[in-house]
């Protein structure tokens, strides 16, 4: 019995596919023993819609609907993205350990999701992330090192939103999604989505970056309301990492997270995030559909998210490492290395030039961590508007004025070191 | 050989303040790369691997397994691999000194003693220091009081008279460190030094009887300030009462109202206290006897156990009316059957369904004891302060027995004759707030207790009877408990009990 079965009321076509139809839905008062059972494999297992080209050992599966033409540069080269992104994300979270960061948000697990749903984007594309995105980050040519300041409290986000095609991190969870649909509104409003004469392949798509969690706030309804009724050009990309800091899936949805999309009126479909082929070719097809004109839609990449919510989370406290351990076994990284040596796609030459690339980005990240520079006072009072506001600027007067009225010159006091 | 390096413990959780050390997973003398795990540490929120911040050997580990530790103090120390300089230098240029200069370096002890951690999250270990500002070490201003009584003033002379700024804005610079230590060594504590040091700051050692605050911002908290101003009261001519010398309400209003008197200035360079002329205007009683003995059990109590206050608001009409019935009644002739009995009877009653709340916490043996009796403490104002003697037994007493003994028990304690004995082995205590004309409060367990009721005064007040407003008979009950061993459900449960009772004493039937 698949997960959604479990997890859904029963309906007429499930019939044939339900070996037990006696099972009362789960919420029931008590759970049986089956589904409990069935609650745990729906973590690990994504359903019958499951969107997969590559399985868990590599092979290559063929899909009807989202197929792929791939050349073996492109496998290898998103096999360097999630090796480098992962390097990255772990030195992040070692830097946090030594008092480096004030906290550090781990995507382990997730590279897969990430690189296929950002190598799907083009440049005019626009990417709202939340915080976890650091392998959209990655596609979106942003150096990772860019993204420390938040993380160490130096700033709010360095890139240029407008020059890079993605947004600034996003803390306030699903607030993004809000953002996204205005802004793929105003593409279309632009003129920019649809056209087929001159220059098809100029056509923009926005695509927004949450977590199943997010899908219960309010910012999201209201994302996909609008982003609905105005056929904005967005692609909402829901990474279902199955846990929302401590609350499983099952207490976000009784249905399965893509099908809500079906409730706002547009496609939803659920991916395999561990697959970055799947991820790849799902997100290719949706954000075709989107820059067309065809939007919005809703991608569900079934993922997990190995390692804590953040390094202020410790997850052993609220789930079992069987989970843990039955993910492992799909391992995004693990399984398109098994597929490039399998085919023959790579070597062993390839696979250690992939990592001693990963050293040598850890140490750069690492290096810029400790030698961070502090931004100049003025630096927080800086882009809050695209042009200077008066109220703003007389904040910041104020501000300076006071730092200035200290007796001591200010940047070597213990209080401003960090 | 490469310079040693701390690896200081780091917040690993957003605002956490210690971790305790589960296990070292390396030990003196082992080689250790880049980001191996070497400790793992629990804190508040999390058992968390720590990998090492450097490749090299171990020197020394600095923590115990099973110590806590405080963020930002040192666990280890590591020989980095290679020259020092080849690794990347995590160390902010704090300071333009030798590299070899101990202090203010990140991870190391300043010369203020506190550990310079990476992000800034290491614990002071000390009050906050105020910077100070420009413009405010004019002539005629001092030293703060507190640091020109320790007399620092005259161990730093500032012989030109200008401010010494610099020694204040580079403080955990080792040099500047060094003189600070020595000028705090004639005093007891760091903070004395900081003090000390601000007062150096603004210190013009050649100003006459000036006063306090020269350097630093008067410390008063915003409404004062507010106030001060309104009032037109310059706060830097004031001394502040409060703890830790902060400026009060009291001290504005007082200096307002044109006394001089409390306004001056308790410190001075050459160490003597004018503050003393304040002092004719209080008076000092010693803290002993009951004072003393309320003041150990409340403080042990408000720090051993977690407390919880629960309200209740409940309409005592019926219960009145029951007691006007029960004066005309033969039995309660020549008895007080006050409100207070009554709920000291509806205590009884409830506690037996909720026998939680008259159990105690037994730390040493890990237990928790449960009590088929109730011995009834009962808080009393007396002359000598507060007394809380106990009704023994007072679950096996009738209302009247239990009135009675109240009575006595009262004016007993009123007299100041309760012996010692009566005053121990309380299970659960009822104070009487309500004589005091007082609705409720918040009160704090007798130690050893579990839950305390306050019992507020009865007013007439508008209350909602079947959609009517209507003048009722009101009172408000607070209970406090003991969360390590009552639960918000038992002590709900009991409190709605006792108000059961109390709003229809008929109630008492089903208990």
């Amino acid at each position: 019995m698949s997960p959604e079965h479990w997890t859904r009321p029963s309906r007429p076509d499930d019939r044939d596919r339900l070996a037990d139809t006696a099972v009362p839905a789960a919420t029931s008062a008590t759970p049986t023993r089956e589904q409990v059972i069935a609650g745990l494999r729906a973590t690990s297992e994504g359903g019958a819609d499951l969107v997969q080209l590559l399985t868990p050992e590599g092979q290559r599966v063929s899909h009807p609907d989202f197929d792929i033409d791939i050349t073996d540069e492109q496998l290898r080269g998103m096999y360097r993205d999630m090796v480098l992104v992962r390097r990255a994300d772990r030195e992040g979270n070692a830097l946090q350990r030594q008092g480096q960061l004030g906290i550090w948000v781990p995507l382990l697990g997730q590279e897969a999701a990430q690189i296929g749903a950002g190598r799907a984007m083009r440049p005019q594309d626009m990417a709202f992330p939340s915080y976890r995105e650091h392998g959209v980050a990655w596609c979106r040519g942003i150096d990772p090192t860019e993204l420390l300041g938040i993380f160490r409290g130096t700033d709010h986000g360095s890139w240029d939103p407008n020059e890079t095609g993605m947004s600034l991190y996003t803390i306030v969870i699903g607030n993004q999604c809000v953002n996204a649909t205005g802004y793929a509104m105003g593409q279309k409003f632009d003129g920019k989505v649809g056209n087929s004469g001159d220059d098809p392949a100029s056509n923009e798509a926005t695509m927004v970056f949450f977590g199943d969690g997010a899908t219960s706030q309010g910012d999201v309804h209201e994302g996909m309301v609008w982003a609905s009724v105005y056929d904005a050009p967005v692609v909402f990309f829901c990474q279902n990492n199955q846990w929302a800091i401590s609350e499983p899936t099952e207490r976000q949805s009784r249905v399965p997270l893509y099908e809500r999309a079906k409730g706002y009126g547009f496609p939803g479909i659920r991916v395999d995030g561990n697959d970055v082929l799947a991820s790849l070719a799902v997100s290719q097809w949706a954000m075709n559909e989107a820059r067309q004109g065809n939007g919005p839609l809703l991608i569900e990449a079934f993922t997990y998210r190995m390692d804590a919510h953040t390094t202020s989370d410790d997850a052993t406290r609220y789930r079992l490492d069987d989970e843990l351990e039955a993910w492992k076994l799909k391992d995004p990284i693990e399984r398109l290395r098994a597929h490039l040596l399998r085919e023959e796609i790579a070597d062993q030459e390839f696979f250690d030039g992939v990592d001693s690339e990963a050293d040598e980005l850890a140490a750069r990240f690492r290096e810029f961590c400790v030698n961070m520079p502090e931004p100049p006072p003025e630096r927080m009072f800086s882009a809050v508007y695209a042009e200077e506001s008066p109220v703003v600027a007389a904040q910041r007067e104020d501000y300076l004025n006071y730092l200035a009225g200290f007796a001591d010159s200010g940047h070597d006091t213990e209080g401003s070191v960090r | 050989m490469a310079q040693l390096k701390n690896f200081p413990l780091p917040d690993v959780g957003e605002g956490l303040t210690e971790a305790e050390i589960l296990n070292w997973r390396i030990g003196p003398g082992d080689a250790v790369e880049l980001n191996q795990i070497i400790v793992e540490i629990e804190t508040a929120k999390a058992s968390v691997e720590l990998p090492s911040p450097y490749a090299g050997k171990i020197s020394e580990l600095l923590a115990e397994p099973g110590q806590t530790v405080e963020v930002g103090t040192p666990i280890l120390t590591i020989e980095p691999a290679g020259a020092a300089g080849d690794e990347p230098e995590p160390d902010k240029p704090a300071e333009q000194g030798e590299p070899s200069e101990q202090g203010g370096k990140i991870g190391e002890e300043g010369a203020d003693g506190r550990i310079a951690t990476l992000v800034g999250y290491g614990p002071r270990s000390t009050s906050a220091k105020r910077r100070p500002r420009k413009g405010n070490a004019t002539a005629g201003q001092r030293g703060s009081g507190s640091g020109g009584s320790n007399g620092s003033a005259g161990q730093r002379p500032a012989a030109n008279g200008t401010p010494v700024a610099t020694g204040a804005g580079t403080n955990s610079a080792g040099t500047n460190g060094t003189v600070l230590n020595g000028s705090a060594s004639a005093v007891s504590t760091p903070s004395a030094s900081r003090q000390a040091e601000s007062a150096a700051g603004g210190t013009d050692v050649a100003a006459g009887g000036g006063v306090a605050a020269g350097g630093g911002v008067p410390l008063a908290k915003p409404p004062v300030r507010k106030l001060a101003k309104d009032l037109g009261v310059e706060l830097r001519s004031l001394h502040g009462s409060g703890s830790g010398g902060v400026i009060t309400r009291q001290d504005v209003e007082r200096a307002a109202a044109g006394d001089v008197t409390a306004a001056a200035p308790e410190g001075s360079a050459v160490g003597t206290r004018p503050a003393r002329d304040g002092a004719e205007r209080e008076q000092r009683v010693p803290i002993k006897g009951v004072r003393k003995a309320t003041a150990q059990a409340m403080v042990d109590s408000a720090f051993t156990a977690p407390h919880v206050t629960e309200f209740l608001t409940i309409d005592v009409t019926p219960m009145m009316e029951f007691r006007e019935r029960l004066k005309k009644h033969p039995d309660f002739r020549d008895v007080k059957v006050t409100p207070l009995a009554i709920a000291s009877k509806a205590m009884c009653l409830a506690a037996k369904r909720t026998p939680d709340v008259n159990a105690s916490w037994d730390g040493e043996a890990g237990e928790i004891v449960y009590k088929d009796y109730v011995h009834l403490g009962v808080a009393a104002a007396t002359d000598r302060g507060l007394v809380v003697p106990k009704v023994r037994d007072a679950d096996g007493m009738s209302l009247r027995e239990l009135a009675v003994a109240l009575e006595e028990l009262t004016s007993t304690a009123r007299e100041g004759r309760t012996s010692p004995e009566a005053m121990t082995n309380g299970t659960i205590t009822i104070t009487n707030v309500g004589v005091f004309g007082v609705d409720t409060g918040t009160p704090i367990l007798n130690p050893g207790e579990s839950a305390i009721l306050a019992f507020g005064a009865i007013r007439e007040m508008p209350w909602v009877v079947d959609g009517q407003v209507v003048p009722r008979q009101v009172c408000q009950l607070a209970l406090s408990f003991d969360h390590r061993v009552v639960d918000g459900q038992q002590g709900s449960r009991f409190l709605a009990d006792v108000g059961a009772i109390l709003s229809d004493p008929g109630m008492a039937l089903t208990f």
